[in-house]
């Protein structure tokens, strides 16, 4: 009782000091962890978009300045010429291909995981089982389920143009991955099919915060429906809504796999992740390649930010 | 005149039988409390005439109208709900508000009522505040408030205080019966705590296991319970319940005895209690005294004493091993482990045969009639 603290400090005693110890304790696997799988690739990564690294020699890469982001040629008949990340249109177009597919299907993914979730918080026979059975796309690898849609929309074989010229729907069989008309739609239908379920289980634990009686309530003032979920069910699964949207989007902006597998080449939907593994292993250009996934990378920093700031996203699970 | 009938009402929930026949009139603009431990069905029944869960059989009727197959917004009631059920996201105002707006009240309309409510219940300053902003008593009042705005002809209340502290309770409770006074609504109030049932009710509903025990005021419960179980719901410190056996009986009374007691004459009606019957002997810890001036002396060794300032709580056992408890007078001098003797007058007994039914009582306190 003789260490009252004069400034308001707080007492730094061997209890305190206990708890120092072992929240460090706790933490520095994780740490460790994060530096190796995280930290150090990353500043590699960054290192080497300053480089003229090639597959071929990494280690002794040579500092190249601004230069895979952005060098200007004079030539000898005076003719002035840019190259570099910051002025190559095939980057802005994966760019332009990456946001467009982010917000096609996330919004898709937001309004039907919405009503997949919905339709899940009710109360049916059998909604265990419903709620496990939904998740298959989702655990089934993308590599995998990739090729099965791959399959499934071959121009030729696929069940896909088959079905349909059955029902007349069609009148000649498309090429759903090759045909540039198409292509991006089959990434975002399949995208949509194998994420769905994740967006409707976050969206569904955040239903399910929301205490019943307040819908009682709500039905003791005669509410309608419609007029429940606006002005109750949406405001206060928001919260839920937002952190699921914020995890899509993160997910749909590095998109690789998906499109890597079913629409390889496509300058419809090369992403910001495919052009710049091309670059890097395709075209033995690591150097100007790790600048694209710098660039990227700041682009989804600077998008998560403006996102958390702009919808008010809490992300520190307090009040 | 918003009163309030149920005639032969039940319900299941799949096989399992919750509320089996309840009957029961509510006067205009009484106040009446269903009481009971939990999973007697009282919260279920208050729902079942909210419209909040259908009915599997029977009738509701509220201002004379069968309401068994309306919505909860057209019997003209409104509930308070014991947690609160407001909503996080609108301020105390729009909370109030909300029901009128949805109903397309006039603005000007909906501002004189929220403004009305929020004087009622004291709470003008409140307005502009989120749930989250308020304490557990400033929430239950914004709940009352959504249901007054709504001028409903009954008022439902499913247990309002049991998520507040005992302080709150008590100020709560009495802000309850004073809203009760000043609308002369009917009201009809779920709870588990008797004490909240006795201070509140015109009338008590007892209700055990989905039926009706007993309907009273609180001073018919209290001094003339129909049988053992609303005899030990109803009073705190719970009645003592001794076994006797009946030595003989007459038109003034039937006389007991057991191992404890000598033999004493019980002024209650001679029902059909023979010689020989085994009965029970109810008596309450507050109608013990600490003196044998009583006419049925008991004594024991003390196993529990509570001092509680004016009075005494003891709880004591005799040689044959029977337990019981003593509210007695805060002076008397006493000890645990100590033998002691206490005593109660034969005008306070309560009997009840084997079944558990009350034999009725001769002498009962005027004021239970006034």
């Amino acid at each position: 009782m003789s260490s009252v603290p004069e400034n308001g400090t707080p007492i730094r005693n061997e209890l305190f000091a206990g708890r120092v110890r072992s929240a460090w304790l706790f933490l520095t696997p994780m740490i460790v962890t994060l530096l190796i799988v995280a930290a150090w690739p990353l500043s590699r990564s960054i290192w080497f978009s300053f480089s003229d690294a090639s597959l071929g020699h990494f280690r002794d890469a040579q500092f190249y300045g601004i230069k895979n982001y952005f060098k200007t040629i004079t030539m000898d008949s005076g003719a002035i010429h840019h190259f570099g990340v910051l002025v190559d249109p095939a980057w802005w177009n994966a760019v332009y291909n990456t946001f467009r597919f982010g917000i096609v299907s996330v919004t898709l993914e937001t309004v039907l995981g919405l009503a997949v979730a919905l339709v899940l918080n009710a109360n049916f026979k059998g909604r265990g089982f419903v709620r496990a059975a939904i998740l298959i796309p989702w655990a089934i690898p993308t590599v995998v389920s990739a090729k099965i849609w791959g399959w499934m929309l071959n121009d030729q074989l696929g069940i896909f143009n088959d079905i349909l010229l059955r029902l007349h729907i069609i009148s000649e069989k498309i090429a759903w991955t090759a045909d540039s008309n198409y292509s991006m739609f089959t990434i975002v239908m399949v995208d949509t099919w194998k994420t769905l379920p994740f967006m409707a289980l976050l969206i569904l634990a955040g239903l399910q915060q929301i205490p019943g009686d307040v819908y009682e309530a709500a039905e003791v003032d005669g509410v309608h429906p419609l007029s429940v979920f606006w002005n109750i069910t949406l405001p206060l699964v928001r919260p839920a809504l937002m952190v699921a949207v914020i995890f899509r989007m993160l997910d749909a902006l590095r998109i690789f796999d998906l499109v890597y597998i079913l629409t390889p080449n496509s300058s419809q939907t090369k992403t910001m992740a495919v052009i710049s593994r091309e670059n890097m292993f395709d075209f033995d250009k690591l150097g100007y390649g790790s600048a694209e996934s710098t660039v990227l990378f700041l682009i989804l920093l600077i998008t998560v930010i403006a996102y958390i700031k702009i919808g008010r996203v809490n992300l520190e699970g307090n009040n | 005149m918003a009163n309030v009938q149920l005639r032969d009402v039940h319900k299941s929930f799949g096989a399992t039988h919750i509320i089996k026949g309840i009957d029961l009139e509510i006067a205009h603009g009484e106040f009446v409390v269903f009481v009971g431990p939990s999973g007697c069905g009282k919260s279920t029944l208050l729902r079942m005439i909210a419209g909040l869960e259908d009915i599997t059989s029977g009738e509701i009727s509220i201002k004379d109208r069968v309401v068994n197959d309306l919505p909860p917004k057209d019997r003209g009631i409104a509930m308070v709900f014991q947690s609160y059920a407001l909503f996080p996201h609108m301020t105390v105002r729009q909370n109030v508000g909300f029901g009128l707006k949805i109903n397309n009240t006039p603005p000007a309309e909906l501002e004189s009522r929220v403004n009305e409510a929020a004087r009622i219940l004291k709470m003008e300053n409140l307005l502009d505040r989120k749930p989250s902003q308020l304490s557990g008593g400033q929430r239950q009042r914004v709940a009352i408030g959504r249901a007054i705005v709504r001028n409903p002809e009954v008022f439902l209340f499913d247990e309002p205080l049991s998520n507040l502290d005992a302080a709150l309770r008590v100020n709560t409770r009495a802000e309850i019966a004073k809203l009760h006074n000043d609308l002369g609504a009917t009201m009809i109030y779920v709870t588990h705590d008797q004490v909240e049932a006795m201070t509140l009710a015109d009338k008590i509903v007892v209700l055990e296991a989905g039926k009706i025990r007993q309907v009273g005021s609180p001073l018919e419960l209290y001094h003339k319970p129909n049988n053992l179980f609303v005899a030990g719901f109803i009073g705190s410190p719970k009645m003592n319940f001794m076994e006797v056996e009946a030595v003989s009986s007459s038109a003034s009374g039937v006389i007991i005895k057991s191992a404890d007691f000598t033999e004493q004459r019980i002024p209650v009606a001679k029902g059909n209690v023979k010689a020989g019957d085994k009965l029970t002997l109810g008596i309450r810890p507050e109608n013990m005294r600490a003196d044998t001036k009583g006419d049925l002396k008991i004594s024991g060794k003390m196993e529990l004493v509570e001092h509680l300032g004016h009075e005494t709580f003891v709880e004591a056992k005799t040689k044959s091993g029977v337990s019981f408890t003593g509210l007695i007078d805060g002076e008397t001098l006493v000890k645990l482990g100590q033998d002691m003797a206490l005593s109660f007058k034969a005008n306070d007994c309560h009997l009840f045969d084997a079944a558990g039914e009350a034999v009725h009582r001769l002498k009962v306190p005027e004021i239970v009639h006034a």
